[in-house]
């Protein structure tokens, strides 16, 4: 089976949207290149955080492991981060920071979910609970940040109309998260260890009668795909605010499963979900500043939050996602 | 070199509260059809699943070719050349055969699957084996029968030298199962030794060169087909003398009770029933044969309330009755023996008493207006209890603490204990002990004898056979051909159920 | 019996990990537990004090507990209570002329209203379009949060002269609700709802219907009940339960609806209601336990110089210590039940089904 024909068949109506949406993208873009421009880039930049999340969600569920504990992964690792750049000032370093407190803490919903056969709703919770908390006690007020990732532009393809501001003129992580997508598309669907993960989600059983270690498989996954999360977190304090507050994903994380079951818990698909949400944001962010329409900020601010709700509505219970999703295995 | 393939010398496993295996002595030859024969429960799975790997036994050993080893997952047991096609088979449903035959020992160029290989070696190996399959076709999309064969080309695929069967006749058509035979022998002329594991005699016969007996987690003797008879096989199986004949008197139907006019279910825009048109009438046992998957759960749950029909009209004493509504329906007299017992039928960490009383729990007496009434609860749990033999510590026990056998009667009280008219009783003895088969088998001739309406699915040939007095037969969801069950003969059921003679043999070809 | 000390031993593993944090971040544990317990029942006014802040826990863990009952996983506590406590403030301060034996009540009323308005909308996308709660509650917490914000800083907001921040005005003498000495009205109502609820879930055959729902599904609808209504009507009932705290907290305590109000994502609500192993009357212990901490938070904090958000990450443990029944059961020796009640709620996630 080629994946993209079954993509493009189960797709059809979404993708046709995307093609108006990207014509009238550029007609607009004819009337007025800079503000076309940058709602576009701030689509790409909002869009980031979620389709991290989502990444980090679906090779969860792939897997057979709910994770609602993105919210408190992203925000654990945005602090832990964003400490670590106050220190040493050194991004890397506080990049890597930050993925490795998301894998800790996939680690830790793997254990609850795996060994502990906790409930992985609950599980989840715990974890965000602990991020609350864990944020809300080692924060201090007054520090001072040392600063942020920087764009660079790639000669060349950043001078490419609408496109070149969009995609090349980014900070690092934002390119490393463009090609994440593509790398777990990848190894989802060409590798053998994709093949793994979907049997892992789909029939444990069946995947352990023919030798895969379930247990290893799901810690694996789920703790590697923590470090999406935390990656997302990374990105948030140190490429696009540059500081830390508390509570700053704002259920971020939350979003992002929607965006994940948007994308039918396909890494390219959801990315398309992740960039209407980061649209819709950018957008009413650009009509809020140009003054185009008048309407009390708090209900541009439920916007994310009420098409999260839209969408869920929407393609609930037509979806599929992975059959073994949410029930702990017990070897017999 | 020893003269055995495998042997397992002294087995031993126990659970809480049971020896599943006691000191159990089995072994298998090369190129022999090695048959394990017992009730549910006997201890064949727990066994076959020490062999695989799935459990550690408490003692004994397994020895492959003489040599001792140990087993500690199904990773070492296809390394020693065992493969196993479970019950319940272990496919993925939503990837092709030819993703399935490589999942686990997957093949590869540089760090890419390769698809194309594995394509390659479906053909190889279906033309080696005359096992046809097509590589690229989605499992969930193929009949049971070619699963099967999916599932011993993984097997295959893995160079099993021995090879486990558990219960691979329950899904198939009596058609298929000469198929299957077919291939065991096949395999055996190859040199591969095959366990085949079942409850049933006639198969065993037609197939085993030795017939190993458990029950009750010991093995009570090996014999071969030509030193014994269904007989001989089923007094060992069971430990007394069966009756193998259900016992019933002629039926004498009354009234249309249960009349289906062109019901049709469709499940992603496909119709599963399609278009179904029966009457069932009171005092006389219609039974739907057919494999496993064309429609029958559907139909099932759409006559019972548990599914929204797409079209079509229900009629039940003579009403029309609304979709997709179990309590209208209950109170005009359906009672409901569901396929999967603790899925639909009970509330396992319910009391007995709580689940005796749950399609009439808002009812006087079992309650005032809003307010249970407890007492009338419990005296209805006690009277249930005794009068169908309910082997429980109290009415107040957990349902879930009870055995498959108990639950069942659990849920046969509380159905046969209302007002009933029409009784849809859907694999009624799937995984019980005989005891608990005949227990069932006679109270539903018992309700049909007072003269209800009773519609019979089941998957087992032999029980529709031996209980029905008119014969249905389902297939991809439309009823293909209806007789009187005194005319029916296995064979001529077996061809409808695969769709017909034509049919069948385009399936064999597929 | 079993699951009191189950209980018990989360809160205390909780605390020696608390503990462990507090040591590790150079904070004396001692010092920092000592100043809680102060805090929350040193004298009659540290009593007061924590029964206050018990008193809407209590209502946000018999909603979440209740919800739990049927299988249904409300994180949107937090939500419901803001909108019940704004509503109450509302008709507080906008009805004038009734007398207070009327006027109470009514705001009570229409703070619980609108949370179970609010709470039965997440119940009726599940059934009809199968989007989970868990996602939705959420997002609707956050809806609210901005719903309330825009209230309080713009229709209902606090003219006088002198407020510059988001907060509605005082409400009226006639709908504060009274303090018996040391215990606040609004506790005696959460205790005598804990009855009632513990009635409807074992007593009645609507009790029945939830539990059944909240045990197996198929079941429930194999035996003829209403499943659709049974899940919205728990909803709309778990968010009735969380409007009605926040009502109490308006109408007892705040005097009016101001930012800050219980802040947090409704969290508490989830840890009171597994500590209580959902059961309506192990409610009202846990809700003491969390209110006491969160009273004598300050007092920590004060004396100890220890953040008092050392008090959610206790939380967070005590949750997992809960949840992680397994392994306390290992530590304990303790066999399970046969056929104890599960709480599952991973089931149809996704799927709607």
């Amino acid at each position: 089976m080629n994946p993209w024909r079954t993509l493009w068949q189960n797709n059809r109506g979404k993708l046709i949207a995307a093609a108006v949406l990207v014509v009238a993208v550029f007609a607009a873009y004819a009337r007025n290149p800079q503000i076309v421009e940058a709602v576009l880039a701030s689509s790409l930049r909002q869009s980031i955080p979620l389709v991290l999340g989502a990444l980090c969600g679906l090779i969860g569920e792939r897997s057979g492991i709910i994770n609602i504990g993105i919210e408190g992964q992203m925000l654990l690792a945005a602090f832990v981060a964003f400490l670590v750049n106050v220190r040493t000032g050194n991004l890397l370093l506080a990049t890597v920071s930050g993925v490795l407190v998301g894998a800790v803490l996939g680690f830790f919903l793997a254990f609850m979910s795996v060994s502990l056969r906790i409930d992985q709703i609950i599980g989840g919770t715990v974890i965000n609970m602990l991020a609350f908390g864990l944020t809300g006690y080692f924060y201090q007020v007054g520090l001072v940040t040392k600063g942020k990732f920087t764009p660079i532009a790639i000669p060349g393809l950043a001078d490419i109309p609408v496109l070149g501001a969009m995609f090349f003129r980014n900070p690092p992580l934002t390119y490393l998260t463009l090609v994440l997508i593509f790398v777990v598309q990848f190894l989802l669907y060409y590798t053998p260890w994709g093949l793994r993960t979907r049997a892992v989600g789909e029939h444990p059983r069946a995947a352990d009668t023919v030798g895969i270690d379930v247990y290893k498989m799901r810690y694996m996954n789920v703790t590697l795909a923590g470090m999406l999360a935390g990656l997302a977190g990374a990105y948030l304090t140190l490429e696009a605010v540059g500081s830390f507050e508390r509570g700053m994903t704002n259920g971020r994380g939350f979003v992002a499963l929607a965006v994940m079951i948007f994308g039918r818990w396909n890494p390219i698909l959801s990315w398309g979900a992740a960039l209407l949400f980061g649209f819709a944001t950018a957008l009413q962010t650009q009509l809020q500043f140009m003054r185009a329409v008048r309407i009390p900020h708090q209900f541009i601010g439920m916007l994310p939050y009420l098409l999260t709700i839209i969408v869920l509505a929407g393609v609930g219970g037509r979806t599929r996602p992975p059959a073994a999703v949410g029930q702990p295995y017990v070897k017999e | 070199m020893s003269e055995f393939v495998l042997e397992a010398r002294g087995i031993t496993k126990r659970f809480p509260g049971v020896v599943a295996n006691d000191h159990v002595d089995f072994n298998l030859r090369p190129g022999e059809i090695h048959a394990l024969l017992g009730e549910n429960g006997a201890g064949k799975s727990t066994l076959m699943n020490i062999i695989y790997g799935l459990y550690q036994p408490d003692e004994g050993e397994i020895l492959i070719n003489g040599q001792p080893v140990t087993i500690r997952g199904p990773h070492d047991a296809i390394r020693q050349g065992i493969g196993m096609v479970h019950q319940h088979f272990m496919l993925i449903p939503v990837f092709t055969v030819a993703e399935n035959l490589v999942l686990g020992a997957e093949i590869t160029r540089g760090p890419m699957l390769d698809l194309e290989q594995a394509r390659a070696v479906v053909r190889r190996l279906s033309d080696e084996y005359g096992l046809h399959v097509d590589p690229d076709a989605r499992v969930e999309d193929l009949p049971v029968g070619v699963q099967q064969r999916v599932e011993i080309l993984k097997a295959l695929y893995r160079e099993a030298r021995i090879l486990i069967l558990d219960e691979p006749t329950a899904v198939l058509t009596p058609q298929e199962v000469e198929d299957l035979f077919r291939i065991m022998r096949g395999l055996t002329e190859r040199g591969v030794g095959i366990i085949f594991i079942t409850h049933k005699l006639k198969e065993v016969l037609a197939i085993a060169d030795r017939i190993t007996v458990m029950r009750r987690g010991k093995v009570v003797g090996t014999t071969t087909p030509e030193q014994t008879d269904e007989r001989g096989l089923a007094a060992m199986m069971v430990g007394r003398e069966v009756v193998l004949e259900v016992e019933k008197g002629p039926a004498h139907p009354g009234e249309v009770v249960l009349e289906v006019r062109d019901l049709v279910v469709e499940e992603h825009g496909v119709p599963v029933v399609n278009g179904v048109s029966l009457q069932v009438r009171a005092g006389e046992i219609l039974g739907i044969a057919g494999v496993q998957g064309n429609g029958q759960t559907e139909l099932a749950e759409a006559l019972t309330g548990l599914r929204r029909p797409d079209r079509g009209t229900l009629i039940l004493n003579g009403q029309e009755m609304p979709f997709e509504d179990a309590r209208i329906l209950i109170e005009n007299g359906l009672a409901h023996i569901p396929e999967d017992r603790q899925k639909h039928g009970l509330v396992m960490p319910f009391s007995v008493a709580d689940n005796l009383v749950l399609c009439t729990y808002y009812k006087p007496p079992f309650a005032k207006g809003l307010q249970r009434q407890p007492q009338a609860i419990l005296e209805n749990a006690e009277r249930l209890i005794e009068q169908f033999d309910v082997r429980t510590s109290g009415p107040l026990a957990p349902v879930a603490t009870l055995s498959g056998g108990n639950q069942q009667k659990v849920i046969v009280a509380r159905e046969f204990s209302r007002p009933v008219r029409f009784l849809l009783a859907n694999q009624p003895t799937r995984g019980l002990d005989v005891g608990s088969i005949e227990y069932i088998h006679k109270r539903i001739i018992e309700m049909r004898d007072q003269g209800v309406a009773v519609l019979l699915i089941s998957a087992e040939l032999d029980e529709i056979m031996s209980l029905a007095d008119r014969i249905a037969v389902m297939y991809e969801g439309q009823i293909v051909a209806e007789v009187d069950a005194a005319e029916a003969d296995k064979t001529t059921l077996g061809i409808w159920m695969a769709g017909g003679e034509k049919e069948s043999a385009a399936a064999t070809l597929a | 019996m079993r699951s009191v000390i189950l209980s018990v031993t989360a809160v205390v593993l909780a605390l020696l990990i608390g503990a462990g944090i507090l040591a590790l971040s150079g904070a004396s544990p001692v010092a920092a537990y000592t100043a809680l317990a102060q805090g929350a029942f040193g004298d009659a006014q540290a009593w007061q004090r924590t029964l206050e802040k018990a008193t809407p826990l209590v209502f946000s863990g018999l909603a979440v507990a209740f919800a739990f009952k049927a299988g249904l996983f409300n994180i949107g506590a937090q939500g419901q209570l803001l909108l019940g406590a704004i509503t109450a403030a509302a008709v507080g301060f906008g009805v004038e002329g009734l007398p207070a034996f009327i006027h109470a009540p009514l705001a009570l009323l229409a703070g619980a209203a609108a949370g179970a308005a609010f709470a039965a909308i997440a119940g009726a996308l599940k059934v009809y379009t199968g989007a989970h709660e868990v996602i939705t509650t959420i997002m609707l917490n956050y809806i609210a949060i901005n719903l309330t914000d825009y209230l309080a800083d713009g229709p209902w907001k606090d003219t006088s002269p002198g407020n510059i921040v988001a907060r509605t005005p005082r409400i009226l003498d006639t709908a504060m609700l009274p303090t018996w000495g040391p215990i606040p009205s609004g506790f005696v109502l959460s205790v005598l709802l804990a009855g009632v609820i513990y009635w409807l879930l074992w007593k009645t055959t609507f009790g029945f219907e939830i539990r059944t729902v909240g045990q197996n599904r198929h079941a429930a609808r194999y035996a003829g009940m209403r499943v659709a209504r049974t899940v919205i009507l728990t909803m709309l009932i778990s968010g009735l339960f969380a409007g009605l705290g926040g009502a109490v907290e308006t109408q007892g305590v705040v005097g009016r609806y101001q930012p800050g109000f219980n802040v947090g994502l409704g969290f508490e609500g989830i840890t009171i209601a597994l500590l209580a192993k959902t059961h309506p009357f192990g409610v009202i212990p846990a809700a003491l336990l969390v209110g006491a901490m969160k009273a004598g938070s300050s007092q920590m904090q004060f004396v100890a110089d220890v953040p008092k958000e050392i008090i959610d990450v206790i939380q967070a443990l005590i949750l997992f210590f809960i949840a992680a029944e397994f392994l306390l059961r290992r530590l304990l020796h303790l066999q399970p039940e046969a056929g104890e009640e599960q709480l599952v709620l991973s089931t149809g996630w996704g799927s709607g089904e």
